[in-house]
């Protein structure tokens, strides 16, 4: 609040980047939390939001006839221009922005003042909706060649990695701590996907300590654990994705990549992607070019193809199919790395997972995803994201290149995913906004330490809420796909206009397919609840309509059962129900029920004059158990 | 192996061409089919005409063993059949198996090279697709691909297949006599009495590009008329493109006036276009030329209106390209989408160096101020360039897109394309000659009609419940522009079509496509009929690479039909409810009034449950008379 000194500035103008002739006149306020503008010139009230945490950048530009301009760039890639009629509030909204939005301290952060009136068993509840055991349950761990140890319970090996951490059964503590040793920040080999038809793990790591010569005996029987853990297959691929120059130059400091001559075995294997400092660059220049006014086509495309954002990305997914063939069509174990195995490295093994396992296209599994391969390995989302007042350099969109990557997927696999691009675009804003505590720190034990599981709330159960509004009405069901194996040829990549000029409606297609299809959705369960309705009303009719009610309510029922955790058959959405034609053989019996249950109804309530509520209830209930008759 | 990915194109005497279609071979046969040969247990279908008048160029008929690599198939081992106008493709598979049917007219290149004494003909197509046929023997391979390249570059365009083509289907509605110009007019008369039909044209004398029947100002008569021809390029004087209900604002085409360089006038040239002024109200002339481009056409006789001659009008410049900058600019673009290095900033740099897209974007941004014009500034509009038959018609055509409902349905725009292409002249037998393979470059080959339908895409795209019609609604429409059974797209203009005897001689596209057979696979799922104006995107962020036509053949696509289907599945799903919902409210309803009768003559019986009458068995019911 102390940064705080005009709270309210009125005659702002909000300039509309696209159509100059509309221009809002307005007032803005400063909150806590918010700036928010308020435009008094249409007739409906309009207002804009810009949470402080969002700001990427505040710019005062040079004094205007019309007033002061103040340009604001946010994280979410809305850009605000507004124009203050004195030059001293613009100066002092100006000074309050610059600190509001970069806190100095984490518990100044927007999660550690959020309350959303929910108890505190529920928020604790919230914050167990995920639980990576149950993943690696999932995945058949432990096993006998895997295990979940707590060697790291306190933070011994690696302060940047989980208390638990999946090793090879065959590693024992000496070889972990060993290994530990002579991996960058002690961050060794751990599980992070387990492939269970063939046994293939994908693992990840840092990059080893081996300078020009060095080796380590542990390290050596860390992977050779690793490779023995899939019998199926006699070598292993270690994949550095880093550019092979970034990886020499690496030795010069004592650190590096694997020598093949040292470890049993293995194919060493380097894929190009960029640094974050790269990658910051580029999505520097994606932006310039997504702000240009009025470019002409070629400007466009010259400048996309000049900062070489889509370049990175298909890199990244290439990296991505890489390690997914080798799982798959190879049997082969891959390890992987960059330089401390936090940012590429949680981008390539999660995209992985993701083209793998059709649980993590599921809202529970691409939450389960985000939390295993991202928060609890260590990705620094508090540097990554600048969430506190720091060093810019260490700022970098490897998050959101993750995200794209997803997005891309879905253009190509329009019916895999339980859920939208909004959904995808919900994270992204949350990564960000440091309202929920999940994205909040470096690494487990930092978010230990600033006690964020007793403080804040979890994003997740709160994304859950919204589950109507962000799932695909396209998604065909867990089993439709099983591995996904994307085009990676360059014109398969398309710039993602609903991210990078999200806020520019005018750019978007005027008619939404999504909305289009969610209203059918919802329409769809208006009416199966009409028809039902009805028929009750009308219970004992001749032709087909009995069949047709059971199939109906069965839907209803389906939609209804309150989904289980990480079971498979917790998705909604299988495919659409026959209606009319093709009764399927599981339905038949429940016909018989319904009729049955028709016929008792009449002799119950024959001298009722019009349908009462029981008669509906009763098929209801009836409809849920149909076994018993 | 599947051969299906293959399939057809053109198969003879079944119907027209579709990606997916499948052919079965016992889908072939029909009275038209006289001719069975033999290949390998089965039988091929050859039209009857085909084998008497095309034998000369056909040197070897056919070849055995060999192989077809098509575009994302597995090669498939076969027999390779040549007719008067297909090329035939027979794989050894079990009876009933799938074949391919490529169109001789298809074919834009065809390249050959040899291996020992295994030959490869490389065969590219109009609808951008590559081919690839293995043929053992020197001989044979030389023979065909010569025949190839001989029946498809014919001369006379009769004897193309239109020509001999046979329909299998039933003719419920002759598509010739769908959309004639007497049956606009009367549409039009119904809102304003301000024009009438001109028939001054009827000879094609007055000007040879257009129809025998205009519509033209109702104060201009046709001894006027014949003076503002001769004062327009290729007698191309303005006539009505399109009539604005909601504000009776106009939009009119023509061709540059010949003003040369010493800027002559034409007295009833300004009195026709200022005839569709409102009092005290400008217009607009929309010229797709730059003023650059517009000045020196002057001094080849050509030119553009003069203020002082026009003063009520308000001059616009666009630069629409034209001709072989378009024709290069599809070869660049498909050269880029073929090429399969896994290079982003070599596809982003030749994707831009193609300037496919910067044509969209002007093209389209023309099309919007045309219909900004009339809808906004609430101004009559006269839009031409320098002939009046290519941009020109993209404008006119893409604004009334914009504008009217009506184009944005199936005969709406069956419609459009009949007024604004056919009839206006657009010069489609020498702009479609060649697509983007073919080494013969020729000034007047242009991609004109595909850039519309690119554009049209686009809008599409951005109002994906606008329209009637689907994606493949106009990748149809841009296969049999440049390869087709029917006769609609032959000949330049409607001259040319009737010394063709078109109507007479040939089937037309819409007596095919708008049997209800074929209207399902181009209807749009989401289609709601919407009456409001679209004004589309034309920011480079909302243009895209239109995928369904460039990368066709480079990417699978069975995912995204996947989503389609499912999209279709939704929609139908909730129509069949909401029907059901509807019935079980009648019949609801109907009970009632049955109880209310009942009630009323029962009236001392006591009550019993209405909606059981009927239902129940009667003779169990004591209180009923048996």
């Amino acid at each position: 609040m102390e940064h705080i000194t005009t709270p309210k500035v009125e005659n702002v103008k909000l300039l509309d980047r696209y159509a100059n002739r509309k221009t809002a006149n307005g007032t803005l306020y400063l909150t806590a939390t918010h700036l928010i503008y308020v435009d008094a010139s249409s007739e409906v009230r309009k207002e804009t939001w810009i949470l402080h945490h969002h700001i990427a950048s505040v710019e005062k530009l040079p004094l205007t006839t019309a007033g002061c301009p103040l340009l604001i760039h946010c994280k979410n890639f809305h850009v605000a221009h507004f124009v203050i009629g004195q030059e001293r509030d613009c100066h002092e909204v100006y000074t309050s922005l610059l600190k509001l939005s970069q806190p100095v301290k984490p518990e100044e952060l927007y999660a550690f003042s959020y309350n959303p009136k929910m108890s505190k068993d529920n928020r604790e509840i919230g914050w167990k909706l995920i639980d990576l055991k149950v993943d690696y349950q999932r995945m058949g761990i432990p096993n006998d060649y895997w295990e979940i140890t707590d060697v790291n319970k306190d933070y011994e090996v690696c302060n940047t990695y989980p208390p638990e951490i999946v090793v090879p059964r065959a590693a024992n503590k000496a070889t972990v701590i060993g290994s530990s040793r002579f991996r960058s920040r002690g961050r060794i080999p751990v599980l992070s996907y387990l492939y269970k038809e063939n046994n293939a793990a994908i693992c990840r790591c840092s990059q080893p300590l081996s300078g020009f010569s060095a080796r380590c005996l542990e390290d050596e029987q860390m992977l050779q654990a690793i490779r023995e853990a899939n019998p199926g297959c006699a070598f292993m691929y270690v994949v550095d994705t880093r550019p092979k120059l970034n990886a020499m130059a690496n030795r010069a400091a004592g650190k590096g990549y694997e020598n093949e001559d040292n470890y049993d075995n293995i194919r060493f294997k380097f894929i190009g992607i960029e640094n974050i400092h790269v990658m910051r660059n580029s999505l520097q220049k994606l932006l310039e070019v997504c702000e240009t006014k009025s470019p002409s086509m070629s400007d466009f495309l010259t400048g996309l193809e000049n900062s070489g954002w889509l370049r990175h990305i298909k890199a990244v997914m290439d990296a991505g199919v890489f390690l997914a063939k080798a799982v798959k069509d190879e049997n082969a174990s891959v390890l992987v790395h960059c330089s401390d195995g936090w940012d590429r490295t949680a981008q390539v093994c999660s995209l992985a997972s993701l083209l793998l396992d059709p649980f993590y296209r599921t809202f529970k599994g691409f939450m389960v995803l985000i939390e295993k391969e991202w928060i609890a390995m260590g990705h620094k989302f508090s540097h990554r994201c600048g969430h506190l007042d720091g060093d810019p350099k260490e700022v970098s969109p490897v998050f959101t290149q993750f995200i794209e990557c997803v997005w891309q997927l879905m253009q190509q696999f329009p019916c895999a995913f339980e859920f939208n691009e909004r959904f995808l675009l919900e994270i992204h804003d949350h990564v960000y906004s440091c309202q929920f505590g999940n994205f909040l720190g470096t690494c487990h034990k930092e978010r230990e330490d600033l006690k964020i599981f007793e403080k804040t709330h979890s994003l997740w159960p709160f994304l859950l809420q919204k589950k109507q509004e962000l799932r695909n009405p396209l998604y065909k069901g867990f089993t439709a796909y099983k591995e996904l194996q994307p085009n990676t040829l360059p014109f398969s990549f398309q710039f993602w206009c609903g991210m990078y000029n999200r806020f520019d409606k005018g750019m978007h297609p005027k008619q939404c397919v999504l909305d289009h299809l969610l209203s059918c959705m919802s329409q769809k369960m208006k009416l199966e609840d009409n028809a039902s309705e009805l028929e009750n009303k009308l219970p004992f009719l001749d032709g087909p309509l009995p069949s047709e009610a059971c199939s109906l309510s069965k839907v209803g029922s389906a939609a209804s059962k309150t989904p289980l955790l990480n079971t498979p058959q917790d998705y909604e959405g299988e495919a659409p129900p026959v209606l009319t034609n093709g009764i399927s053989v599981g339905n038949i019996d429940v016909m018989a029920d319904v009729d049955q249950k028709n016929k008792e109804n009449l002799s119950n309530h024959q001298d009722l004059p019009d349908l009462n509520a029981t008669n509906v209830l009763d098929s209801e209930a009836k409809e849920g158990e149909p076994q018993c008759h | 192996m599947d051969l299906s990915r293959f399939t057809a194109q053109h198969p003879p005497p079944a119907p027209p061409p579709c990606t997916r279609l499948r052919w079965r071979n016992s889908a072939l046969h029909s009275s038209a089919i006289e001719n069975h040969t033999e290949i390998q247990g089965k039988s091929l279908t050859v039209t009857r005409t085909s084998g008497e008048q095309f034998a000369e160029l056909i040197k070897t008929p056919r070849a055995d063993n060999a192989v077809l690599h098509g575009p994302r198939c597995p090669a498939v081992r076969g027999t390779l059949c040549l007719t008067g106008h297909h090329l035939i493709f027979s794989s050894r598979r079990k009876e009933g198996g799938e074949e391919l049917w490529l169109l001789h007219a298809n074919i834009d290149c065809v390249e050959k090279r040899f291996v020992g004494s295994l030959g490869t003909i490389v065969i590219k197509c109009k609808d951008l697709r590559i081919i690839q046929l293995d043929i053992p023997g020197m001989e044979e391979c030389l023979n065909i691909a010569s025949s190839i390249e001989a029946l498809s570059t014919l001369d006379s365009i009769t004897l193309m297949y239109p020509f001999f083509y046979r329909p299998m289907f039933e003719v419920v509605e002759d598509g010739w006599r769908s959309y004639l110009p007497e049956q606009e007019f009367e549409l039009l008369s119904s809102v304003t009495d301000e024009w009438r039909l001109s028939c001054a044209n009827k000879d094609f004398s007055v000007c040879p590009t257009y129809p025998p029947v205009v519509i033209i100002p109702k104060c201009i008569d046709d001894e006027a008329l014949r003076k503002v021809a001769v004062f327009r390029y290729g007698g191309r004087f303005p006539v009505l493109s399109y009539y604005h209900k909601k504000n009776g604002m106009v939009m009119m085409r023509s061709s540059q006036p010949l003003t040369g360089t010493n800027g002559r006038r034409c007295k009833e040239d300004e009195k026709l276009i200022n005839a569709t002024l409102r009092p005290g109200k400008r217009g607009y002339i929309i010229d797709t030329r730059s003023l650059n481009v517009a000045q020196q056409a002057r001094a080849k006789g050509g030119g553009f209106e003069q203020e002082v001659y026009y003063p009520q009008w308000r001059r616009i410049h666009k630069c629409i390209e034209r001709f072989n900058i378009l024709q290069e600019s599809l070869i660049k673009l498909v050269e880029a989408c073929n090429d399969q290095s896994h290079n982003m900033d070599r596809w982003l740099s030749k994707l831009e160096a193609s300037n496919w897209l910067t044509h969209i974007k002007e093209i389209l941004t023309a099309a919007c101020l045309a219909a900004q014009c009339i809808d906004r500034e609430g101004a009559s509009v006269l839009v031409h360039g320098s002939d009046g038959t290519d941009s020109t018609l993209q404008v006119t055509s893409l604004a009334q897109i914009i504008l009217d409902p009506r184009c944005r349905t199936i005969r709406g725009f069956e419609a459009l394309v009949v007024r604004e292409w056919l009839q206006a002249g657009h010069p489609f037998q020498l702009r479609c000659a060649q697509s983007a393979y073919s080494n013969t470059k020729q000034k007047w080959e242009a991609p004109v009609f595909l850039l519309f339908l690119d554009c049209v895409w686009q809008i599409l795209r951005q109002f994906p419940c606008s329209f009637e019609f689907n994606e493949q609604f106009l990748i149809m429409l841009f296969e049999h522009a440049y390869a087709s059974q029917f006769g609609t797209f032959l000949g330049n203009n409607e001259n040319e079509r009737s010394k063709l005897k078109l109507t007479q001689k040939t089937m037309s596209l819409w007596s095919w496509v708008n049997r209800s057979e074929e209207l399902a696979r181009f209807k749009n799922p989401l289609f709601e009929a919407n009456s409001l104006v679209i004004w589309p995107s034309v920011a480079p962020q909302s243009l895209q690479l239109w995928e369904g036509v460039f990368l066709r053949w480079n990417r699978p696509s069975k995912f995204l039909d996947e989503a389609q289907e499912e999209v279709l599945n939704i929609i139908n799903y909730n129509r069949e409810l909401q029907a059901k919902v509807n019935a079980l409210r009648r019949q609801l309803a109907e009970l009632e009034t049955d109880d209310r009768m009942q009630e009323n003559l029962t009236d001392s019986t006591p009550v019993r449950a209405p909606w059981l009458r009927g239902s129940v068995d009667l003779n169990e019911n004591p209180l009923l008379p048996s």
